[in-house]
């Protein structure tokens, strides 16, 4: 593949870049137009493969060389073979997911590792503005009406790794994203929660 | 000419076509190469009318097969001699097209069973001296594939850099790519199935038996006794006519429009447009077809089931393979559905293999593989030109 020109606009395909071993095989679940891919052929030289709902989206991947098929993180996932990936990404996806639940137990299952990016709904923000207005927030990570977003299955960092402890999921790395900052915390915990707009977790197996 | 008749195009499009690179090319192969057929018959001595564009890198190493559908021919990207219309696929097979015949070699042959020069059953039977008729043995995708290998070799050619093919042409695509997986660096199956669905087995029967009921079939003897099953044939071909569209682009194109008048007949001519279209489709298409290789192709797609050869599992067909593919389907194409497609590429997935799968949007039914649609040819030309360079094949 030549180096395909990319810009990377998100703070989180940045971080998760970093967490990737270079040369490894990387699954991206919700893949977009294929930055992430893009990025991590270019500068990981990984053997990326995509999933993608949007036919635009396909369509741009494949146009550029990626090797991406068109489907949903809910159906798609359990038919690839055991661990057939060294990582699955789910970068801003698994709150629109129908089961994040099983999502997550199928990347498991798949990847060596999982790395998930997600908006925090437990930012103080978000809290405020249902406690203090009485309306569904809406903040930069979370720019929807009630009534037209996709995330459905929203969550906040505490409930994620409430979610991890059940599945037995071992969180190798947390990253705490607050405005255009973000920096490496250990468990997060009550604080992280507070202030965290995005947080992005490096998982693997317990056992 | 594949599925749809040319007239059925859109207007407009390139028809510019390129000349063949020798044109007119023919493979004999004699009684010491017989083909080897599923039947556990062979078919020898048999020949391959095939054409080529293009040319062949010093490594060998540029070679693309274009596998064509039920009713197509050898002239993907020149004028057919028998028709005088221009290649079939003339927006994806050309210089600086997806496809692009200033950097590949590009081979398309004419399938056996075949009636575009390709040994059939319109040839002479060397045992009786007479067109082989219903004696010529039922052929399968399988066996097309293997003569198909067999032209490969004789040509020097121990890999291919890319198969691609629709429908009957993405099926033989596959087909290469399980029987001969490391033979095919790169695949593009479109609009296809790893095996033929039940409702396309019932209307290839119907097209059958309307050939069959003609009088004039003759028992396939049409030819020794100087008939001409048309009426029979015509009609199959309307019927399968009708599922390469669909409904709404019948509606757009025809609506209830009336054919050459102002109100309805009370009488069995064609009084609506779609009538008088469905009529031309089949009278212009026993122009340039065989009634009995009808019947021998069709059958062998009815046959088409990659998974019953590997224990039921269709991921078993592609375990361990190394080569990339490309599946295409169409939303609106109701032969085969994007379903069918996706059960390809999950058991792609399940055996790691390395597939890009897009779904087209598109009105234009299962023919919309052969016409203008721009978002196919861009993703095609980006997954050809990566699947290139992965080989090493500069611009």
């Amino acid at each position: 593949m030549s180096p395909p020109a990319f810009t990377t606009s998100r703070v989180d395909l940045e971080l998760i870049a970093t967490m990737i071993e270079p040369g490894s095989r990387v699954l991206d679940v919700g893949c977009g137009d294929g930055e992430l891919l893009a990025l991590l052929a270019h500068t990981k030289n990984v053997d990326g493969r995509g999933v993608e709902l949007s036919q635009e989206g396909v369509n741009a991947c494949v146009a550029r060389g990626l090797s991406v098929i068109q489907g949903d993180a809910d159906a798609d996932l359990r038919d690839y073979p055991d661990n057939g990936f060294d990582y699955v990404i789910l970068s801003q996806t698994i709150q629109a997911t129908r089961n994040p639940r099983e999502v997550l137990r199928q990347m498991k299952r798949i990847g060596k590792r999982a790395v998930i990016s997600f908006p925090n709904f437990g930012n103080w923000k978000v809290r405020l503005q249902l406690l203090v207005l009485g309306r569904m927030p809406e903040t930069r990570s979370l720019g929807y009406s009630w009534y037209d977003t996709p995330n459905i299955h929203l969550c906040t960092v505490r409930d994620f790794v409430y979610l991890c402890d059940e599945l037995a999921l071992q969180i190798d790395e947390a990253v705490n994203v607050t405005g255009d900052r973000a920096w490496k915390i250990g468990r997060p915990g009550h604080i992280v929660n507070l202030i965290a707009d995005e947080a992005v977790f490096l998982l693997s197996d317990k056992r | 000419m594949s599925e749809t008749d040319q007239n059925a195009r859109p207007e407009g499009h390139d028809g510019a076509t390129i000349p063949a690179g020798a044109g007119r090319q023919t493979m004999t192969f004699g009684p010491e190469a017989p083909l080897r057929l599923d039947s556990g018959k062979a078919l020898s001595p048999f020949t391959i009318a095939y054409e080529t564009y293009g040319r062949l890198n010093a490594d060998r190493s540029n070679a693309v097969l274009v596998c064509h559908a039920l009713t197509g021919d050898q002239f993907v990207a020149s004028t057919n001699p028998a028709t005088g219309k221009p290649g079939w696929w003339p927006m994806m097979v050309g210089p600086g097209k997806p496809i692009d015949t200033d950097r590949f070699f590009v081979i398309c042959q004419n399938v056996i069973g075949g009636c575009m020069g390709t040994t059939g059953p319109m040839d002479i039977n060397p045992a009786t001296g007479q067109p082989y008729g219903l004696s010529f043995p039922v052929i399968t995708i399988g066996d097309m594939v293997r003569a198909q290998a067999m032209l490969v070799d004789r040509l020097g050619i121990d890999d291919l850099f890319c198969v691609i093919g629709g429908s009957m042409g993405g099926m033989q695509t596959l087909q290469w790519a399980t029987a001969y997986p490391g033979r095919v660096h790169s695949a593009i199956p479109i609009a296809t199935a790893a095996r033929h669905s039940a409702q396309n087995i019932a209307f290839h029967e119907v097209g059958r038996q309307a050939i069959m009921a003609d009088p004039e079939w003759r028992s396939g003897n049409y030819i020794a006794e100087k008939t001409s099953p048309s009426k029979g044939l015509a009609v199959a071909r309307m019927a399968a006519h009708i599922t390469y569209l669909s409904e709404a682009a019948l509606h757009r194109k025809f609506g209830r429009n009336l054919q050459d008048r102002e109100a309805v007949g009370y009488g069995f001519d064609a009084d609506f447009q779609i009538e008088s279209y469905l009529r031309y489709q089949g009278s212009a298409f026993v122009e340039r077809f065989d009634a009995n290789s009808y019947l021998f192709i069709t059958r062998a797609m009815d046959y088409f089931d990659i998974a019953a050869e590997h224990d039921g599992v269709l991921a078993k067909a592609f375990a361990g393979t190394r080569t990339r593919f490309c599946v295409v389907s169409f939303t609106s194409d109701w032969l085969f559905p994007t379903s069918d497609n996706r059960q390809i590429v999950h058991a792609l997935n399940a055996a790691a293999a390395n597939v890009s799968f897009v779904e087209i949007n598109t009105d234009k039914g299962h023919d919309a593989f052969l016409l203008d649609e721009p978002e196919m040819f861009s993703t095609l030309r980006g997954f050809i030109d990566s699947a290139a360079q992965k080989r090493g094949l500069t611009k």
